[in-house]
């Protein structure tokens, strides 16, 4: 194995430079590195000016999502080794508006996030006295896969969805949303379906499925976006056939 | 809620390629596989003028079968047929993920969703080859 | 519920149409379109085949087949033709293409299995 590695990464300064560009830089090639051992390296060594985002460097904060020779991946999660020969094309996620160099504006997917109220709506909260919400194992369970997302973003710059329609929910949102409507806990399915049942919400999706190939924590956003529809679509039937059951 | 854009004017924002399909093998995939309706279309129409030569009679039928014959009919045709079969096994293999059925407190594995659509296909396919081809 | 849209109808179409094409089209084609006209199947007769659509279940078989199977291809390839292409713009014009093809398909197919003899 030759002892270093060439990284081409994106750098882009806002006011500056009109457009992105790559630079390169070479890089020692450790078998116990990921790709963001090697950008701290060249920050810390090369060049100081380089930005990107990072913080557990354990796969559990969502931060360093990043495009590795074109494919999302969690930077911090991703060992360099794997590309050798190289050279490794470290760009910003795509589908976002890019910030500085490899940092990305996740505005856009925050908006989103909120607007599929991912927390536990009651229709009446218990009194305190009564105590905790109790929940089985098996309630758990039809959720806790959802419930794994740590709002990385990877499955948005996989989505081409997204990339062409930025109304689209996107994948994320809608499957924490789902996570919610499985809660045994939750009674909110009702407002969440007003907002998601729209044009841009699940029927927009047309399932390519790259979001859950993509996604670090197998949270399959696509099953729970297809899901959602089979939901949706049997409340329709509802609606239809007895419509004096609606709301 | 006002977002960072308002912030920094200056983001760089990218734009997605007209071939965007092209750059990634799921996308091609997911491509290929949305096209394959075109040749389901195809199918109908091929099978809608066979009914309407069978009602106009024996001769207008032998006509028909003629034009079956036909070197592109038969090459268009071998496409199709590629692209139904790629349509039917991503279909079985993508159904258990829009249905999450759980039994004794678990989700149901795929391959047992999955596996019975297989079946009936074979089934459903066996039979219907019979009907035609019994006599 | 009002405010909601047609698209589960839509959607339910579409996926009643894939399971049909899944299940149905392959081995029709394989048969109708390669086997018998290559000579390595035996098909049936002319008169054989016309008792057989005759039948009124062979026609509504015929008819959800056909019909269906339209709309999962509308439904399909307006989404190709708005991502694939990025023609979002034309989308009236996608729309009334595909489903307004399928709806006049379904009144073709209609048409030809109730004149049958
Ligand atoms: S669903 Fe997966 S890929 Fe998407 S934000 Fe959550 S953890 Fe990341
Ligand atoms: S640094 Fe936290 S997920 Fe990679």
């Amino acid at each position: 194995m030759a002892d270093t590695i060439t990284l081409e990464v994106t750098r882009y300064h806002p006011g500056r430079d009109k457009e992105p560009g790559l630079q390169t830089y070479g890089v020692p090639l450790r078998k116990e590195w990921v790709i963001l051992d090697a950008l701290n390296y060249v920050k810390d060594r090369l060049d100081g000016s380089l930005t990107f985002r990072w913080s557990c460097r354990m796969g559990v904060c969502g931060s360093c999502g990043m495009m590795v020779n074109g494919e999302p991946k969690l930077t911090c999660a991703t060992f360099l080794s794997d590309y050798a020969p190289g050279p490794v094309r470290v760009e910003p996620m795509k589908n976002f508006p890019i910030l500085r160099d490899l940092v990305v504006d996740p505005s856009d997917f925050l908006v989103k996030l909120t607007k599929s109220k991912p927390w536990l709506i009651r229709k009446e909260e218990r009194p305190l006295a009564e105590g905790e919400y109790l929940q089985t194992p098996e309630q758990l369970d039809t959720y806790k896969q959802f419930s794994m997302c740590i709002n990385c973003m990877l499955c948005y710059a996989a989505c081409p969805v997204y990339g062409l329609d930025p109304l689209f929910s996107g994948p994320a949102a809608i499957a924490l949303a789902q996570r919610y409507n499985m809660d045994s806990r939750d009674q909110g399915a009702d407002e969440r379906m007003d907002i998601l049942s729209q044009h841009d919400g699940i029927w927009g999706c047309t399932f390519v499925g790259d979001c859950t190939e993509v996604c670090p924590k197998n949270v399959d956003p696509a099953g729970a976006i297809q899901q959602y529809k089979l939901t949706a679509t049997r409340e329709w039937v509802k609606s239809f056939l007895m419509p004096w059951q609606g709301k | 809620m006002p977002g960072s854009a308002q912030v920094l004017p200056k983001m760089y924002r990218t734009r997605m390629s007209t071939y965007w399909w092209l750059g990634r093998w799921p996308y091609l995939k997911f491509i290929l596989r949305e096209l394959s309706s075109v040749f389901v279309a195809w199918f109908v129409i091929m099978t809608l003028l066979q009914i309407d030569a069978l009602r106009r009679g024996p001769a207008d039928y032998m006509e028909f079968q003629e034009w079956l014959r036909n070197p592109v009919v038969i090459a268009l045709n071998i496409i199709s047929f590629f692209f139904v079969i790629f349509h039917a096994v991503t279909w079985f293999n993508l159904a258990p993920k829009a249905m999450a059925i759980r039994a004794g407190g678990k989700r149901v594995p795929a391959v047992l969703i999955a596996g019975p659509n297989y079946i009936a296909w074979v089934a459903i396919s066996a039979a219907v080859a019979w009907l035609l081809l019994r006599g | 519920m009002s405010k909601r849209s047609n698209e589960p109808f839509l959607w339910l179409l579409f996926s009643a149409g894939g399971v049909v094409a899944a299940m149905l089209i392959p081995i029709q084609l394989f048969l109708f379109g390669l086997a018998f006209p290559l000579g390595w199947l035996d098909g049936p007769g002319y008169q054989s085949l016309l008792e057989l659509v005759r039948h009124p279940l062979t026609r509504l078989y015929l008819f959800a087949l056909c019909t269906l199977s339209l709309f999962h291809f509308a439904h399909r390839f307006r989404y190709t033709l708005y991502d694939g292409l990025q023609i979002k713009h034309l989308n009236e014009l996608i729309n009334t293409f595909c489903y307004g093809g399928a709806i006049l398909g379904t009144a073709v197919t209609a048409y030809l299995l109730w004149i049958i003899p």
